[in-house]
């Protein structure tokens, strides 16, 4: 080990060293991505819902780089206001779903006993329903929209996020650092803020990126069930849905979103199955 | 390096390793070479002990013997000649027979080693019968004749069960068996009764000698325990961050060791004392410190399975008492006890005359800082994401009342006090070697300024000299601060050096205690007796002794 | 506990679950606010007409007696008419059923083999070029949507080579060449979508193993590699196998239900969300409950597999 002590400084600095080009492609992708999310009314040459031609399915033409789409409106344009209303989405029921699990999960494994077998019980019970059955069920008596969405997938994405804290929890509970503070009379709060938690850190974030991938397919599989996001607001899924009809024109119109849904979580995942193999941190054996 | 082996000009030897050279390549290429310019011979008949502490790449020389390393390192030079061939220059089928047959390896885990699939009789008979060298019949009658050599219980039908239907020190006969089917020239023993209870390790230490002897098969034999060595190899070879520091007959590094180091490996054994001194009369008189009055508990819900029956254990002020037992014999239970880890059944634990509660929340903060726990393993006991100074000034902080910045200034002395650098303090752990990581697993507990101590195999996971020094370590705290410790070990002789009282422990009793030169004084106690018998002596025929002893023991031991 | 008292346990919870699915299936669909009487009724709904409705679905009886009559019905197989067209919904499940088994049974023949022998190439020699190519493409296979394989599938081999058709409806008349034409390219799609996840899962697994100290000894016991493969690893890789395969064999469920809405394909997915479309009760409940309870029996039988596969519960001390 080398001597001298470590700051953060010195560890962003060592974590940038350690980038491969792949990795640093797909981390400046995201970013990317992200800033055309936040700056979409701005980057995006025309409105969202503005029909500009008569025409369907236009080729890629200099007025609009990739086109038509079903109605007329400018392709490119639609698909940097999907990627806005997608990431949105999926940051929100990413962070939804952390912030519940990790909570309920940390508790459960500093409790132990019967709180956490219950808890684990009922988890068990709720994972053992198929994600989209309990979504389309959901939707179908609540009828879609984004608060439906967010809560539903969140609640979902929540019950795969507890089972990871809790395990992650339950190892770090078990390493004699944790007994010795227990041993030495600290608190439950104390021992799961600095003890625990420090120690879940990189897992966990590896997992925060896993558990973002999946809000984005999943809702981009309901949205093109036409049981997701709803028009006249589209994200990447909708998109997918309404221009289906291209693929019989010959044109790649809907080619465009499904691959931006692609590209998007194709970078997440080489950067989460870096970070993991970076510092040896094992998830528990999830999907 | 120092060669002081006589080369036997007469016999060409059956392994010569001239030169080895192993590199590990980390994640950014670079390489390092862990195993560096290694060169022995082993004769016909012959074993050679390969020594040294974790790290010295002991096991990857055994290994590389085999034309083989681990997944990450690759052989970079040298040569492995087996009789005429050059075992590093073969094809992987020839080397696939040259393993099976002629050189084999007895593993350090026999547990993890053994293939949780198949029967053992599958496993041991494998190699002769898939290469044709032996009919099924014939191995299988092979086998069960080897079994009974090494004393194995019911030879014929024990070879039928799985690997975990079978105990620890029986699987590593059974793999000694596994090795020795094919007769092979050369046997590699990668520290084979490391893993097992001192009480059982001379056993199981016989059988191979006995195996290796009658079968006249020359062996390399792994190990880190300098006085186990001594009953089994006729060369030592010292090994030390890969290169050899000693070679030599074992008479010689035992009588007479050149190199300082195999002089501080040779003084930090697990050798008996040769006089064990009475503690001084006047402790005994003083106010018992802390007292265990009839004790009994256990684990499950309503603690049921019992894990310690009528304990009576007293400390007193500045006296260090040994609680000595093999695994399962519920020290360990006695100590988390004590500290509050977990409850009793009946009776209770009494600090200056006053009953303890059970459990750490329902004591009082002075209660907690009077009694303090040390863990065995230093890595896993501090937190990897914690500073040196948060992990030392949380206890005076929480006890104490201290202010953050008094703590970091007595931080920095309690790091100066057990020995380390005060600028430490901004280290993490994982930065610190393993002695390191134990001196501060102490400085933690003195950080609380307790009077009791109560230490659980601190240096077990430690290389024997390290340990030595922590040991060192101990009594210099001792005498300065008036703490008591309490020693939980296996180690007998590591505990007769150092208490005052001690108590011996064996399925969950205490079965002897009292004053340390009157407990292990003949006659004692026969598990006591037991104990004893099983630490090595640097005799020859110590081994031979002791296991005609040690069944005698036992023997007295079911019938009681 | 023996090994047939840990069957029977798990073959208890798994009845269990099943009862807490079935509860959960019918509250999520009957006492959410979007009550089945408004459902039906839409704009046109009087307070009348609701109550008559409410009467004649018995939509007034407690809710646990509505939830027994409901589940007795689901297991005798009478699952109701459907809101939308007072169709019998067994006679239109029966048929779809079929359909998606078809599909779903076809991709599992191909997923399931091509997965294990791709994962078990890949761990063979970890870090290898096959290895770099199975991992690297498997990690962009899993964040693919469920439907961008179909979409490009269907570019290439509908629309640009015209050699398959790109919607899968099936007809009365057609034979069995037809029906393998229609096939292809939902099989192909479906595939995709669960191969990927299985070929991670097996690799890591079968690495798991083959760095174990048992396959070291192996190793320097000098068992040849195919044996060595076949002999001492595989054994003890199965249980985590059979477990990957059942779990990924759930993802057809999500799998199925895209596909099949995507090429029009007449089966139970495509059927359920059209209900959920139209808010049709009866059919939701019943496409819900028919796809959790594979879930639930899928991860129930790869438990016992697996329970069954390994020696050490097989054999006691």
């Amino acid at each position: 080990m080398t001597p001298g002590t470590r700051t953060w400084q010195g560890e962003l600095r060592e974590a940038l060293s350690d980038l491969t080009p792949g990795v640093t492609l797909c981390l400046l992708f995201l970013i990317a991505v992200f800033m055309i999310g936040a700056f979409a009314p701005w980057i995006a040459p025309y409105g969202e819902g503005e029909i500009l031609t008569n025409d369907s399915f236009l080729p890629p033409n200099s007025q609009m780089w990739l086109g038509s789409d079903y109605l007329g409106r400018d392709v490119l344009s639609r698909l940097i206001y999907g990627v806005r209303i997608t990431l949105f989405l999926a940051l929100i029921i990413t962070f939804l779903s952390f912030f519940a699990g990790v909570f309920l999960g940390f508790l459960a494994a500093a409790f132990g006993g019967r709180a956490d077998s219950w808890m684990s019980r009922v988890n068990d019970a709720l994972l053992s329903f198929p994600a989209l059955m309990l979504a389309l069920i959901v939707i179908n008596s609540l009828g879609s929209s984004f608060v439906v969405l967010v809560f539903t997938i969140a609640f979902i994405d929540m019950t795969r996020v507890f089972r990871v804290a809790r395990a992650l929890a339950v190892n770090i509970m078990v390493m004699d650092y944790v007994e010795a503070a227990v041993v030495r009379g600290e608190g439950k709060g104390w021992i799961i803020w600095h003890e625990v938690l420090p120690n879940a850190l990189t897992p966990l974030a590896a997992e925060f990126g896993i558990r973002f991938t999946y809000a984005i397919l999943f809702i981009s599989a309901l949205s093109f069930l036409g049981l997701g996001v709803q028009p006249p607001q589209s994200d990447l899924g909708v998109m997918v849905k309404e221009n289906m009809q291209a693929i019989l024109w010959g044109e790649y119109t809907t080619l465009y979103p499904a691959f931006g849904i692609a590209l998007i979580a194709i970078s997440m995942n080489v950067f989460v199955d870096w970070l993991l193999q970076r510092s040896s941190a094992k998830l528990p054996d999830e999907i | 390096m120092r060669d002081t082996s006589q080369n036997d000009p007469a016999g060409d030897p059956l392994l010569k390793v001239r030169g080895l050279d192993v590199s590990v390549r980390d994640k950014k290429g670079r390489e390092f070479k862990i195993v560096d310019g290694i060169s022995f011979d082993v004769q016909p008949g012959e074993v050679i002990a390969l020594i040294g502490e974790s790290g010295s790449g002991k096991t990857t020389i055994s290994l590389g013997c085999m034309g083989y390393t681990r997944p990450g390192c690759h052989i970079t030079a040298g040569s492995v000649h087996l009789g005429g061939t050059n075992v590093l220059e073969q094809s992987l089928p020839r080397l696939q027979e040259l393993r099976g047959k002629e050189i084999t390896y007895v593993a350090q885990s026999a547990a993890a080693s053994f293939n949780g699939a198949m029967t053992i009789d599958a496993q041991v008979t494998e190699i002769p019968v898939i290469t044709g060298a032996m009919s099924r019949e014939e191995a299988l009658a092979k086998a069960a004749r080897l079994y009974s050599d090494l004393e194995l219980p019911d030879p014929e039908n024990i070879g039928k069960r799985y690997p975990h239907q079978v105990s620890g020190g029986q699987l590593q006969r059974l793999m000694a068996a596994m090795a020795m089917i094919s007769d092979p020239r050369l046997l590699i023993l990668d520290e084979p009764t490391t893993a097992l209870d001192v009480t059982t390790q001379i056993e199981v230490l016989h059988s191979f000698k006995k195996l290796i002897r009658d079968n006249n098969t020359a062996a390399i034999y792994v190990t880190h325990d300098l006085s186990l060595v001594a009953q089994v190899a006729d060369h030592i070879l010292v090994l030390k961050d890969g290169q050899m520091v000693e070679y030599g007959p074992t008479e010689q590094i035992i009588s007479d060791p050149q190199h300082d180091y195999t002089k501080a490996l040779m003084a930090a054994a697990h050798l008996m004392p040769e006089e064990i001194h009475a503690p001084p009369a006047a402790t005994a008189e003083d106010a018992p410190l802390l007292q265990v009055r009839n004790v009994t508990a256990g684990y499950g819900p309503a603690q049921e399975i019992i894990a310690l029956r009528d304990i009576d254990l007293t400390i007193h002020a500045g006296e260090t008492v040994g609680v000595i037992g093999e695994s399962g014999s519920g020290k360990t239970t006695l100590g988390r006890l004590i500290s509050g880890l977990m409850g009793a059944k009946q009776g209770g634990v009494y600090l200056d005359g006053q009953q303890l509660q059970h459990t750490v929340s329902q004591r009082s903060r002075d209660e907690l800082r009077q009694i303090q726990f040390a863990f065995q393993m230093a890595d896993v006991a501090l937190n990897p994401r914690q500073r040196l100074n948060k992990i030392l000034s949380r206890p005076m902080m929480f006890y104490r009342g201290l202010s953050q910045r008094e703590a970091t200034k007595e931080a920095a002395r309690l790091l100066e006090r057990v020995g380390l650098p005060t600028d430490f303090a901004w280290r993490f752990p994982p930065e610190l070697s393993g002695g390191q990581r134990q001196r501060v697993n102490l400085a933690r507990a003195l950080a609380a300024q307790p009077r009791l101590i109560i230490c659980d195999e601190i240096t077990s996971a430690l290389d024997t000299i390290v340990a030595q020094q922590i040991l060192d370590l101990l009594e210099d705290l001792q005498d300065e601060l008036g703490l008591s410790y309490m020693f939980i070990t296996h180690d007998i002789a590591t505990v007769s050096k150092i208490s005052e009282r001690i108590a011996v422990m064996r399925h969950g009793r205490i079965v002897a205690q009292g004053p340390v030169d009157q407990v292990l004084q003949p006659p004692c106690h026969e598990y006591t007796q037991l104990l004893l018998n099983s630490v090595p002596e640097m005799r020859t025929d110590w081994l031979d002794e002791a296991v005609v002893e040690r069944r005698k023991l036992v023997a007295a031991l079911d019938n009681a | 506990m023996s090994l047939t008292e840990i069957l029977w346990k798990r073959m208890v919870l798994g009845i269990g679950t099943l009862i807490f699915v079935s509860v959960l299936v019918f509250l999520g669909t009957e006492i959410l606010p979007g009550d089945v009487a408004h459902a039906i009724l839409g704009q046109g709904a009087t307070p009348e007409l609701l109550e008559q409705i409410r009467e004649r679905l018995g939509l007034n009886e407690p809710l646990h007696v509505r939830y027994w009559v409901w589940l007795t019905n689901f297991i005798t197989g009478d699952f109701g008419t459907s809101l939308a067209n007072g169709a019998d919904i067994g006679t239109e499940i029966t048929r779809r059923a079929s359909n998606t088994i078809i599909l779903a049974l076809c991709t599992a023949i191909i997923a399931v083999p091509l997965a294990i022998a791709l994962g078990l190439a890949a761990a063979v020699k970890p870090g290898g070029l096959v290895d770099r190519a199975i991992t690297s493409t498997s990690l962009a296979l899993i964040s693919f949507p469920d439907f961008l394989v179909a979409v490009v599938l269907v570019t290439i081999f509908a629309i640009k080579l015209r050699w398959l058709p790109a919607i899968a409806s099936i007809r009365p008349s057609y034979d069995l060449v037809d029906w393998i034409r229609i096939l292809i390219l939902p099989v192909m799609g479906l595939t995709f979508t669960i191969l990927a996840h299985m070929v991670r899962m097996t690799r890591s697994a079968v690495l798991n193993v083959l760095t174990s100290p048992a396959i070291e000894m192996a190793i320097l016991k000098g068992v040849p590699r195919r044996r060595l493969l076949l002999r001492h690893a595989l054994p003890n890789a199965l249980g985590p196998i059979i477990n990957v395969v059942a779990l990924n064999l759930a993802y057809l469920i999500s799998g199925v239900v895209v596909i099949e809405t995507l090429f029009n394909f007449p089966g139970l997915g495509r059927y359920m969300v059209e209900a959920v479309t139209n808010r049709d009760v009866p059919i939701v409940q019943t496409c819900a409950m028919i796809f959790c309870s594979f879930y639930v029996l899928l991860n129930m039988t790869a438990d016992i597999l697996s329970i069954i596969a390994n020696p050490r519960v097989r054999y006691k001390k």
